[in-house]
C-alpha cells in the first residue's frame, strides 16, 4: 500500500488577492533530493533544504522586473538558470548575493520555459515553440529564433526529459481547442507533433505529467471531469511531417462529485501510482481539497490526505516527496510506494532472505524471485500494439536483427522443427533488445514447446527451455507442465531453476520434486549439471564437517552425543579430542552433494502449511527418515556456526529448516515413532532441541531486563511544563 | 462530563526544610514540629493528623529542641535563647536569654515546674516556669565539654546528660554530679574522635538510656553507674531517643533512616526478669533520622529527607484500619500557590520571596491525552525577595492580578502590580492602616477591592484597596469567645460573604455589606481545611480533616437538602481512607453543580446533580466510564469524579477561561535536591 506520510512546512505562500494562483512559479530539484529552490511568481527564488526546512538562500531581482519561469539548478555547473522579463537569461551561482551582479544575457525572442533536467544540460523553450541548449544559444544571444508554431497555438505546458543519454523537450499546446503534444529531441535534434483526441468539447487538459521508462515517454494527463488518461510515445521513431494521432487510455476516472475540476493536477509517482490533488475524496464529500495517491493498476485509492486552505492544483514530486501549495503554506510530504504483489499476501515469501537483511530496498530483489503485478500488467499495456509504432520502424528493426523471426513464426516453428533449429530461432529471439515486451510471448513459447515435448517423447529442448526460465518471464501458471516435464526428462536443471524462479508451483508440484529428489540415486544427482552457486554453498557447508565444529550458542553436539542429559558444554576438551577421531554422524551429509542442492531448492520454495500437510503424507517413512536425517544435519550446521548467512549465497534460511522439520514431522510422527531406526534421529533432535530451547529460555530472560531499559525512557517525558487536555466522564 | 485543558506546573521549586525536633504533648494529642528554618508547626493527632498551625521561621534561629509544658510550647536553639510560642497569634511569645553559649537541648521536669537547658558551655542550667513567663534559677555544676542532651528523672531529683564521652547524672537539689558514665568510643579510626551522646532516656527505675555517635545504644544503670548492656545500631549515628509514656519500650533514630525499637520485656516466655530487647526496625526515611516521638500507639519520626513519618505500632493498633495505616506527611496542609484567575499569573510562596509566574498558552485543540504544542512558555515575571529577617507566613494575589500583599510575624506588605504588555512593574504601597500588622492569612475580595486579613482573637481586618491609598474599612469579629487563629479565608464571588475558620473547628460568615457576623455554622468535630462559598446559590461548602464535606445554606442557615444527603447516606469508605486532606475548594462557573476540590493525589469534581456513590461502588471509576459506551456511562457514574493523573499537588485552580492549573511537586525532585544520605552498602554496588 501507498503511504502518505506526517506533512510539514517548507515555507509560507503569498497567494493573490483572489487566491487564483499560490504565488509559486515553481518548484525545482537542486543538487539532491532534499535541496530545492522555490521560485515564487514575481522577483523571488529561493534554496531550501528540505528536511530543515529551512532556507539556505535567496534572490531577488530588481524592483521592476519579474521572473518569468521558474528557475533551474544546473547540476553539471552547479549554476542557478532563471529568467526575467521574458528575454534576459540569469545564471548565478550559490555563493552569489546580488543578482544584479551576475551573469545577464538578453536573447531576441521571448522565452517561455528553462528546463533542467536531472543530470542534463539546461534547455530553452521559447514561446514560439523553438528550443536551443543553453550553452549554444548563450554563445550567440541575439541569434535569431524561429518559429515553430502557427500563430494561434500557444504553449500550456513543457517538461525535459533525459531519456537514455538523449534530452528530450515535451511541450504541449493548445491551437483552438485541438491539443497537440510536442517530442522535441535535441542531439540529433528532431521534432515531432501529435495530435490529442479530444475530449468532451470545451474541456483542456488540466494537467500533465510525463515520465519516462522502458524507452517510452507516458504521458499523463487530467481532464476536468476526472479522467486521466495515460499516452505512450516511444522515444526513438521516425520523424513524420503530418502530426500523428496519439492514442490514450483511459488510467483512472476520479470521482467528480458535482461540475467540474477546477485546480487540480496528477502526476505519476511510479509505473503503478499516480498522485491527484484537487480532486475530491470518494469517501469523504464534495471537498476538493485532498491530495490522493491511486493504484492505476488496481484503480484503488491508497492513501488520501485532507489539505487545509484553498488547492491551486499545483503539485511535484522530487524523491518521494510530494509539494503541494496550499492555503497559504507549501507543505511538504513524504509518500511511499511500494510495489505491490499477490504472491507477498498469500503463503510465504519465497525468499526470506529480503526479509533479514534490510539493507537491499525491497524493490531490488522482488523482481527476480515475485513477479510484481504492476510488471506484468504493465508489461501488457507497453505491448507494441498500445504504442504508436509505425509499421516503417517496425520493419527497420527486422532488418537490423536478421536472423532473428517473429514470436508467430517461432510458434510455429516450434511445432515442427527439431530441436537445434527451434534452439536457435528461440536464442535470437531473446537476443532482442526489447526482451520486455515479449513477456506473453515466452510464456507462449514455453507452453507449446512443453506441449509438444509431452505429445513427441523424442523432442526434449532442454537448452531452450532453460533459456526461457533464466528470463524470468515464466511462471508455474503459464505452463503448467512443465515442471513435471523435466522431473519426467529426468532434467534436474530445468527443476532447480523453475523451483527458484516460479514463484506459485502448487504444493503438489512441490512434494513431488521432493519425492523425486530424495528417491533419486545419488548416481543420477551426482551426473546432473547444477546452478555452480547453489553448489558450491553446500561444498562449503561440507567442507566445514571437516573443520573444528566449535562451540556454539553453549551447544556442543559431541558431549550431547555422549551423555543424554543436560551435560551442556560441560567437558570441552574431551569433546575435541573425541572429534579429532571420528566426526558425529549428524554432522556428515546423509544425501550426496548434488542432491542436497536440490532439497536445498525444495526447502526455499514458497508454499502453505495446509496445502503441503496432505501431500507430505504420501512420502514413504524410508524417505521420511532420510529427509529428517538431512534437515537435522542443515540444522545442527546452522546452528553451529553462522557460515551460511554470512555468504552471499541462495541458501535456505534457518526459519525455513524449522518450518519443514516441524511439517515432516506433523505428517509423519505416529510413523516415525512406530520405526526403529527412525528412533535415535528423533532423539537426537530430541536433545538437540531442549538444548536451544533451554538456550532461548536465557536469552528470554536477558530480554525481559533489556525490555525494561526501554520502558524506563518512554517513562521521562513530563517536563517543567506542558498543557495536556484530559477527559472527565 | 467535559474535556478540561490543564496546565501542569512543575516549576514551583517548593522545598521544604529539614526537620529538626519534635515534641509530642500526650494530654493535647499535639505534635509540634520544629524544621531547620525555625518554623514550628503544630499538629492535631486527635484529628486525622491535621497541620493546625504554623509558626513562620526566622534568620538564625534555628530550633535545636522543643518542650511542652502543659498547653504552653518552648523551644531552644543554638542562638542560644528559649523561647516560648504564642499558639494563639502564630508568633514567639517572648525569648530568654540563656547565656551559656548555644543550647543544646532542653527538657522540662514531670510534675511541669521547671525546665533544664543544656548549653554549650557544660552548663546546666534550671528555669522555673511561671504563669507568663520563665526565671532562670540556678547552674548545675559546670562540667568540661557541651551538654548534647538531657533526661529528667520522673521524680524532678535527679538528670541524666549527655556529652562529649560520657553521661553525667546530676542532683537537682544541690546541682552537684553524682555519677559519670563513661561512654565507649567507636573502633578504628572513630576512636581519635569524641563520641557525642545525642541522646538519653532516664527512666523510672533509674535505667538510662542513650544513644550515640559510635551507633550504639546502651542500658546503664543509674543508681550505681554500671554499663548494662551495649546494642550496636548502626555504622553511623544514632540520632534520637525516645520513651513511651508507660516505659516499655524506646526508639533510636539513626543517620541511616532507620528507626530501631527497644522493648523491656522477658526475653523467654513466662519468665518474669525483663529485659531490653532490640525488637523492630522501622526504615522510612532515606536521611538522617533527627527527631523521633514515642506516642501511645506510634512511632513519629522526622529528619534530614523533610518529611514526617507516622508509623502506627501495629501491636497497639487494631490491624487493617485507617489507624494502623502508615502516614507521610510531607506537603503542609494550607496552599502555598496564590492563582490569579483573570490574569493567568500564579503566586508561589517560599518561606524568604515569592515568585510570579505567567501561565504559558497554546493555540492548539487536543483529544483527550494529548499534549499540546505550547506556543508561549510561562515565564517568571518576577521574584520578590522579603524584607527583614522574619520568614513569610501567608501571601495573596488578588484575582486581577493588580495586587500582591505578604506578611511577615512582624509586618505586612502590599504591592500594587501594574502590566502592560508583557512588563509587569511594582510599587510598593506605603502608609498600611495599622491595623495591618500581625497577620495569619491573607485575601482578596474578588473584584480586588478589599483585602481581607486574619488577625488577633479569630477577627478579621477589612481594608479598601484603591489606587492611590488602602483604606482601614471595619475589623469583623465574633462573639464565640475562641482566640484561636484564622486559618482560612473565603469571600464570595458576589462580595456580599466572608467565610472564615480558625483552629477551634468553628466557621463564622460575615456580611461584607452591614459588616457583621451574618452566622455561624453548627462546630463540627474536625477543623475545617477548605471553605469555599458558592457563586451563584450561596451555600458554604466546608471540608475538613476527617475528610466529610458540608453544604450550608447561608441564606436559610442550615444544611442544604444536598448535604443531608450525604450525611445520612455516608461519605464513600474509600473517599475516608485518604490520607491528605482536601486544602482547596472551588466551583465551576460554567456549571454551578460542580465542586472542584483536591488533597495531595487527587483532584475531585463533585457533580451534585449526580447520584452519590453507595459503599459497593467504585469511587475511582474514571477508568472504566472511559471504556463504557456513552449510555451505560451514564449509569454508573456517580457524584464523585475523581482524577489522579496528577500527583503531589500543591494546587489545583480553575481559571477564567476554564482551563484547569495544577502544580505539581514531585518528591522525587525534592528528593533530587536534599543531600547525599550517608553512605551504605548496598548489594551490587
Amino acid at each position: 500500500m501507498a503511504a502518505l506520510y506526517e506533512g510539514y512546512t517548507l515555507c509560507g505562500l503569498v497567494p493573490d488577492l483572489n487566491l487564483c494562483s499560490s504565488g509559486i512559479q515553481g518548484v525545482e530539484e537542486e543538487r539532491d533530493g532534499d535541496h530545492v529552490i522555490v521560485t515564487d511568481s514575481s522577483r523571488n527564488v529561493t534554496l531550501y533544504k528540505v528536511s530543515d526546512q529551512k532556507p539556505l538562500g535567496s534572490w531577488t531581482v530588481k524592483q521592476g522586473q519579474t521572473l518569468t519561469c521558474s528557475a533551474v539548478f544546473n547540476s553539471q555547473t552547479k549554476e542557478y538558470v532563471a529568467v526575467s522579463d521574458h528575454r534576459v537569461i540569469r545564471i548565478w551561482k550559490e555563493e552569489d548575493v546580488l543578482l544584479d551582479k551576475t551573469f545577464k544575457a538578453t536573447v531576441s525572442s521571448d522565452i517561455c520555459r528553462v528546463h533542467c533536467a536531472h543530470g542534463g544540460d539546461p534547455v530553452v523553450l521559447f514561446q514560439r515553440g523553438a528550443v536551443r541548449q543553453l550553452e549554444s544559444l548563450l554563445s550567440a544571444p541575439q541569434q535569431p529564433i524561429e518559429e515553430v508554431l502557427p500563430q494561434e497555438e500557444v504553449i500550456r505546458w513543457s517538461t525535459s526529459i533525459l531519456a537514455e543519454a538523449q534530452q528530450f523537450v515535451i511541450f504541449t499546446t493548445e491551437q483552438k481547442g485541438d491539443q497537440f503534444l510536442y517530442l522535441q529531441r535535441l542531439n540529433p535534434n528532431s521534432l515531432q507533433r501529435y495530435r490529442l483526441e479530444r475530449e468532451e468539447p470545451g474541456l483542456f487538459p488540466l494537467s500533465f505529467s510525463a515520465s519516462y521508462r522502458d524507452k517510452h515517454i507516458f504521458l499523463l494527463y487530467l481532464y476536468p471531469n476526472g479522467h486521466v488518461y495515460q499516452s505512450v510515445v516511444p522515444v526513438r521513431g521516425l520523424v513524420v511531417e503530418e502530426a500523428l494521432p496519439l492514442p490514450r487510455n483511459l488510467l483512472l476516472g476520479l470521482p467528480v462529485c458535482e461540475g467540474q475540476l477546477e485546480a487540480a493536477s496528477a502526476i505519476v509517482l511510479d509505473e503503478a501510482h499516480v498522485a491527484v490533488v484537487g480532486v475530491p475524496h470518494p469517501s469523504a464529500g464534495a471537498g476538493k481539497d485532498f491530495l490522493c495517491i491511486w493504484n492505476t493498476n488496481f484503480q484503488t485509492l491508497q492513501a488520501g490526505k485532507e489539505m487545509a486552505g484553498k488547492i491551486y492544483g499545483q503539485l511535484w514530486s522530487y524523491s518521494n516527496k510530494l509539494f503541494i501549495p496550499h492555503g497559504k503554506t507549501l507543505s511538504v510530504i513524504p509518500f511511499e510506494c511500494p510495489k505491490s504483489s499477490l504472491a507477498s499476501a498469500l503463503g510465504k515469501l519465497k525468499q526470506s532472505k529480503t526479509e533479514a537483511c534490510f539493507t537491499f530496498p525491497p524493490e531490488s530483489k522482488a523482481p527476480a524471485s515475485v513477479p510484481s503485478w504492476n510488471n506484468i500488467l504493465h508489461g501488457e499495456k507497453a505491448q507494441p500494439s498500445r504504442t504508436v509504432e509505425t509499421r516503417k520502424t517496425r520493419t527497420t528493426r527486422r532488418t537490423q536483427s536478421a536472423p532473428s523471426l517473429t514470436i508467430e513464426q517461432i510458434l510455429e516453428l516450434v511445432m515442427t522443427a527439431p530441436v537445434e533449429e527451434v534452439q536457435k530461432a528461440v536464442e535470437g529471439l531473446l537476443c532482442r533488445a526489447d526482451l520486455q515486451d515479449l513477456q506473453p510471448s515466452v510464456g507462449q513459447l514455453a507452453s507449446s514447446l512443453v506441449s509438444r515435448s509431452l505429445a513427441d517423447p523424442a523432442f526434449y529442448p532442454s537448452n531452450t527451455l532453460t533459456q526461457l526460465v533464466h528470463t524470468q518471464y515464466l511462471c508455474h501458471s503459464v505452463c503448467p507442465a512443465l515442471v513435471l516435464l523435466a522431473l519426467e526428462k529426468k532434467d534436474y536443471f530445468l527443476c532447480q531453476l523453475c523451483l527458484q524462479f516460479f514463484p506459485d508451483i502448487p504444493e503438489a508440484v512441490t512434494c513431488a520434486c521432493l519425492k523425486a529428489f530424495i528417491s533419486m540415486p545419488d548416481i543420477d544427482a551426482e551426473k546432473a549439471n547444477l546452478e555452480p552457486d547453489s553448489v558450491s554453498f553446500m561444498e562449503t557447508l561440507t567442507l566445514k564437517e571437516r573443520g573444528q565444529a566449535g562451540m556454539q550458542n553453549g551447544f556442543s553436539p559431541t558431549t550431547f552425543q555422549e551423555d543424554h542429559s543436560d551435560a551442556i558444554g560441560a567437558k570441552q576438551t574431551r569433546a575435541e579430542d573425541k572429534e579429532k577421531a571420528t566426526t558425529p554422524p549428524e554432522l556428515i551429509c546423509p544425501v550426496g552433494l548434488h542432491k542436497a542442492v536440490l532439497l536445498n531448492e525444495v526447502l526455499q520454495t514458497a508454499y502453505s502449511d495446509t496445502f503441503l500437510l496432505p501431500h507430505l503424507k504420501d512420502l514413504s517413512s524410508q524417505h521420511v527418515v532420510l529427509f529428517l536425517q538431512y534437515l537435522q544435519f542443515l540444522y545442527l550446521k546452522y546452528s553451529q556456526d553462522a557460515l551460511p548467512q554470512a555468504h552471499g549465497f541462495r541458501s535456505p534460511s534457518l526459519n525455513q529448516i524449522m518450518d519443514w522439520v516441524c511439517l515432516l514431522l506433523d505428517a509423519h510422527f505416529t510413523v516415525l515413532v512406530m520405526t526403529p531406526e527412525a528412533k535415535g534421529l528423533l532423539l537426537n533432535l530430541h536433545g538437540f532441541v531442549k538444548a536451544q530451547v533451554k538456550l532461548v529460555c536465557e536469552l528470554g530472560k536477558i530480554e525481559g531486563s533489556l525490555q525494561e531499559i526501554n520502558k524506563m525512557k518512554a517513562k521521562k517525558d513530563v517536563g517543567q511544563y506542558s498543557i495536556e487536555v484530559i477527559e472527565l466522564f | 462530563m467535559g474535556e478540561f485543558t490543564v496546565h501542569r506546573v512543575r516549576f514551583f521549586d517548593y522545598m521544604p526544610s529539614a526537620i529538626r525536633a519534635v515534641a509530642f504533648n500526650p494530654r493535647t494529642e499535639r505534635l509540634a514540629v520544629a524544621r531547620a528554618d525555625g518554623a514550628v508547626e503544630v499538629f492535631n493527632f486527635n484529628d486525622n493528623y491535621f497541620q493546625e498551625k504554623v509558626i513562620p521561621g526566622q534568620d538564625g534561629r534555628a530550633v535545636e529542641a522543643l518542650c511542652w509544658v502543659g498547653r504552653r510550647l518552648f523551644g531552644a536553639g543554638l542562638n542560644g535563647v528559649i523561647t516560648e510560642y504564642d499558639l494563639e497569634n502564630l508568633r514567639p511569645r517572648y525569648t530568654v536569654e540563656a547565656y551559656g553559649g548555644p543550647i543544646w537541648t532542653i527538657s522540662c521536669n514531670s510534675q511541669g515546674t521547671h525546665l533544664a537547658v543544656g548549653c554549650e558551655d557544660g552548663t546546666v542550667k534550671m528555669f522555673e516556669i511561671l504563669q507568663e513567663r520563665i526565671q532562670f534559677q540556678k547552674n548545675l555544676d559546670r562540667m568540661k565539654g557541651r551538654i548534647i542532651s538531657l533526661s529528667w528523672h520522673p521524680s524532678g531529683a535527679r538528670i541524666a546528660a549527655g556529652m562529649m564521652d560520657m553521661i553525667r547524672i546530676f542532683d537537682v537539689e544541690s546541682g552537684a554530679a553524682t555519677h559519670r558514665l563513661l561512654v565507649e568510643r567507636g573502633m578504628g579510626v572513630s576512636r581519635s574522635t569524641e563520641v557525642v551522646v545525642w541522646g538519653v532516656v532516664f527512666l523510672s527505675d533509674s535505667t538510662i538510656i542513650s544513644g550515640d555517635s559510635a551507633g550504639k545504644v546502651q542500658i546503664w544503670d543509674g543508681s550505681t553507674g554500671t554499663l548494662v548492656k551495649t546494642h550496636l545500631v548502626t555504622k553511623w549515628d544514632v540520632l534520637a531517643l525516645s520513651v513511651s509514656q508507660d516505659e516499655s519500650s524506646v526508639i533510636a533514630g539513626t543517620s541511616e533512616g532507620t528507626v530501631v525499637q527497644f522493648q523491656f520485656i522477658s526475653a523467654t516466655v513466662g519468665q518474669q526478669d525483663k529485659d531490653w530487647v532490640r525488637t523492630r526496625t522501622f526504615k522510612n526515611h532515606s536521611h538522617d533520622v533527627r527527631a523521633l516521638a514515642h506516642t501511645d500507639t506510634a512511632v513519629v519520626s522526622g529528619g534530614m529527607d523533610t518529611q514526617l513519618v507516622v508509623r502506627p505500632l501495629l501491636d497497639k493498633v487494631e490491624k487493617n484500619t485507617q489507624e494502623s495505616a502508615l502516614r507521610k506527611i510531607a506537603f503542609p496542609h494550607r496552599s502555598l500557590v496564590c492563582c490569579a484567575k483573570k490574569a493567568g499569573l500564579l503566586l508561589f510562596q517560599f518561606s524568604d520571596h515569592l515568585e510570579l509566574w505567567r501561565l504559558g498558552e497554546s493555540d492548539g485543540q487536543g483529544t483527550p491525552g494529548d499534549s499540546l504544542p505550547v506556543k508561549r512558555k510561562p515565564e517568571k515575571v518576577m521574584e520578590l525577595k522579603r524584607r527583614g529577617e522574619d520568614h513569610i507566613c501567608c501571601s495573596a494575589l488578588s484575582p486581577c492580578g493588580g495586587w500582591l500583599s505578604y506578611s511577615t510575624v512582624s509586618s505586612v506588605r502590599l504591592y500594587r502590580l501594574q502590566h502592560d504588555n508583557n512588563n509587569i512593574s511594582i510599587n510598593k504601597m506605603s502608609k498600611l492602616p495599622k491595623e495591618l500588622r500581625s497577620v495569619h492569612q491573607l485575601c482578596f475580595s474578588s473584584d480586588s477591592s478589599k483585602l481581607f486579613a486574619s488577625s488577633s482573637q479569630s477577627s478579621v481586618v477589612v481594608v479598601a484597596l484603591s489606587q492611590l491609598e488602602c483604606k482601614y474599612l471595619h475589623t469583623l469579629k465574633h462573639k464565640s469567645g475562641s482566640r484561636q487563629p484564622v486559618h482560612l479565608l473565603s469571600p464570595s464571588e458576589d462580595g456580599k460573604w466572608l467565610a472564615t475558620a480558625n483552629t477551634d473547628c468553628e466557621i463564622h460568615v460575615y456580611n461584607l455589606h452591614k459588616m457583621k457576623l451574618h452566622c455561624t455554622v453548627p462546630v463540627y468535630g474536625s477543623c475545617p481545611t477548605a471553605i469555599a462559598i458558592h457563586p451563584t446559590t450561596s451555600h458554604l461548602i466546608s471540608v475538613h480533616a476527617d475528610q466529610q464535606i458540608f453544604e450550608f445554606s447561608l441564606l436559610q442557615k442550615e444544611y442544604t437538602e444536598w448535604s443531608r444527603k450525604l450525611q445520612k447516606q455516608g461519605l464513600h469508605p474509600l473517599w475516608l481512607q485518604r490520607d491528605t486532606p482536601v486544602t482547596h475548594v472551588t466551583f465551576n462557573p460554567a456549571n454551578p453543580e460542580h465542586i472542584i476540590l483536591h488533597d495531595t493525589f487527587m483532584f475531585c469534581i463533585i457533580d451534585q446533580s449526580l447520584p452519590l456513590p453507595e459503599t459497593k461502588t467504585v469511587l475511582y471509576n474514571q477508568l472504566t466510564l472511559r471504556s463504557l459506551p456513552v449510555a451505560e456511562r451514564i449509569r454508573q457514574s456517580h457524584a464523585f469524579k475523581i482524577c489522579k493523573s496528577f500527583q503531589h499537588l500543591l494546587c489545583v485552580s480553575l481559571m477564567e477561561d476554564r482551563s484547569l492549573v495544577v502544580v505539581e511537586r514531585p518528591l522525587l525532585d525534592i528528593m533530587a535536591q536534599l543531600p547525599a544520605p550517608v553512605r551504605q552498602k548496598k548489594f551490587a554496588t
